[in-house]
């Protein structure tokens, strides 16, 4: 289309659609949150202005927009608790700088306790977290009602609520405008978002990395940075390197549109349910992931029928709720349930995935982190311990407990 | 959700399954001897690759045997799936 045309009868591009050229100072593999996210510190905070951003679909399309915006920082060990506690201070911040509406809503995290168990562990969290200066909170099964009247806290429910933990900072946001704010944000600081560039190799000459083979051509690239979640085993593949994830797919769904009746973010591990309702209106559910490893960005429905269990337990008022569209990403499971952001085998390649799960909270902490690392050669102090030579260290950072399943 | 052959029990729906990962890696013959590396690769280690995969699941709501499938992570066919003790060619 003639792009006067466009311009007529639309609003105007967000940033640029640029060919890339030959060579650039940094290269980040990637454009979602967190790859965009890498980018925009990179030229914000470090003063690079030779960077471009490839992605092999378009920005929008993978899981910066499959998630289900949960925003929140109540890990339990102190590397964790650091980690989403700068990203959530970063989130706290991020419309103002931006300069865009991205519905950041603090509107309060619960973490349901249905067991003796629960309730020994989210005290413990609570504690923890208050140690690590991150807000939190122990609410009896009373207080969960005040501040949360649609859960079902009756003695007779099949999961019994005994109490919650509440985050009061933590909440939700637009995912979408996120992504636009981003890219935008990018673009202004002359970053090129090259769109429908497939990476299909990686050039790496005495162990150092000098550029990638992709669908639009060879990129030289003096620095590169892999962002590319479900799919960062393939691209360590083509360094020859191994990552220790998983790609599995993660289901989420969303209800017909509903009058505001949820006023925050109730998640349970022990059911395995998550929940938030949209500023639109549609009730936000996301599962646990399908057991099997795939790239095909879709699941079973019988783990979408185990989610809607649980929640109807919950939520009895949203029996009557109606499915308006379920969908699926791919996301990269780590063992210890914490990602891995840091060096690799190969000098001036830089990995940042294995978020898994809970990727969506942590975009700005992540980009920060990350953009440091590429830019000094050297992991920021947040990042430090999430290094993939953990995993023969011993040192890992076991979430699965703690943060369990459901992010 | 997908149908799987169980070797023993014939084809049934997935949730009849659990998954257990990657087929064919064998436990260390001599853990004692292995490097911190080689100890994290066995542990923490798996193949993640795109297109034909061999995996295990175990038939938990019939048979409760192990199995081996052949599986596409890019499609999710079903290419046939084997006994523990033999190996993928015999895939049906």
């Amino acid at each position: 289309m003639d792009p006067n045309e466009h311009a007529l009868h639309n609003a105007p591009f967000l940033w640029r659609t640029p060919e890339p050229k030959s060579s650039y100072e940094a290269v980040v593999v990637g454009g979602g949150l967190h790859g965009l996210a890498t980018a925009y510190y990179l030229a914000k905070n470090h003063g690079l202005s030779d960077i471009a951003v490839v992605e092999r679909g378009w920005i929008g399309n993978g899981n910066a927009v499959r998630n289900t915006t949960i925003i929140r920082s109540n890990y339990l060990w102190d590397e964790s608790a650091a980690m989403y506690e700068h990203a959530l201070k970063l989130w706290e911040g991020w419309t103002e700088e931006l300069d865009y509406e991205i519905l950041f809503s603090q509107r309060g995290v619960l973490n349901l306790a249905h067991n003796l168990h629960d309730v020994r562990e989210s005290v413990r969290r609570v504690n923890a977290n208050r140690l690590n200066g991150v807000d939190a909170e122990w609410l009896d099964a009373e207080q969960v009602k005040e501040f949360c009247p649609v859960v079902d806290i009756s003695p007779e429910a099949r999961y019994p609520v005994m109490g919650a933990t509440l985050q009061r900072r933590g909440g939700i946001a637009r995912h979408d405008a996120v992504i636009f704010a981003l890219g935008r944000a990018c673009d202004a600081l002359g970053v090129d978002i090259i769109q429908g560039c497939e990476v299909t190799g990686i050039d790496v000459t005495d162990g150092r990395v000098t550029g990638l083979q992709t669908s639009k051509g060879p990129i030289a690239a003096g620095k590169v940075g892999l962002v590319a979640a479900g799919r960062s085993s393939l691209l360590a593949a083509m360094a020859g390197f191994d990552l220790p994830i998983q790609s599995h797919p993660l289901q989420a769904l969303v209800s017909e549109v509903y009058e505001q009746v949820l006023n925050c973010v109730v998640m349970s591990n022990a059911v395995h349910v998550y929940v938030s309702q949209a500023h639109k209106g549609e009730l936000v559910m996301g599962a646990g992931i399908d057991a099997f490893n795939s790239y095909a960005q879709r699941g079973g429905l019988h783990v979408i029928e185990e989610q809607m269990s649980a929640g109807m337990q919950l939520f009895p008022h949203f029996s009557r709720a109606r499915l308006l569209r379920t969908w699926g990403g791919i996301v990269d499971v780590c063992p210890d349930a914490s990602p891995i952001v840091g060096l690799t085998p190969v000098e001036n390649l830089y990995v940042n995935c294995g978020w898994g799960t809970g990727g969506f909270k942590a975009t700005p902490g992540s980009g920060y982190v990350m953009a440091h690392t590429i830019a000094t050669g050297e992991p920021h102090e947040l990042n430090r311990p999430f290094s993939l030579t953990r995993f023969e260290t011993g040192e890992l950072i076991d979430e699965h407990g703690a943060a369990a399943v459901a992010h | 959700m997908f149908q799987i052959r169980c070797p023993y029990c014939g084809p049934r729906d997935e949730p009849e399954f659990k998954y257990g990962g990657q087929a064919h890696v064998a436990y260390p013959s001599d853990p004692e001897a292995l490097s911190d590396e080689e100890w994290a690769r066995f542990l923490f280690f798996r193949d993640n690759s795109k297109g034909r995969y061999a995996e295990r699941w175990n038939h938990a709501a019939g048979c409760r045997r192990w199995f081996n499938v052949i599986r596409d992570t890019g499609t999710h066919e079903l290419v046939g799936s084997y006994r523990v003790g033999e190996q993928p060619a015999d895939a049906r």
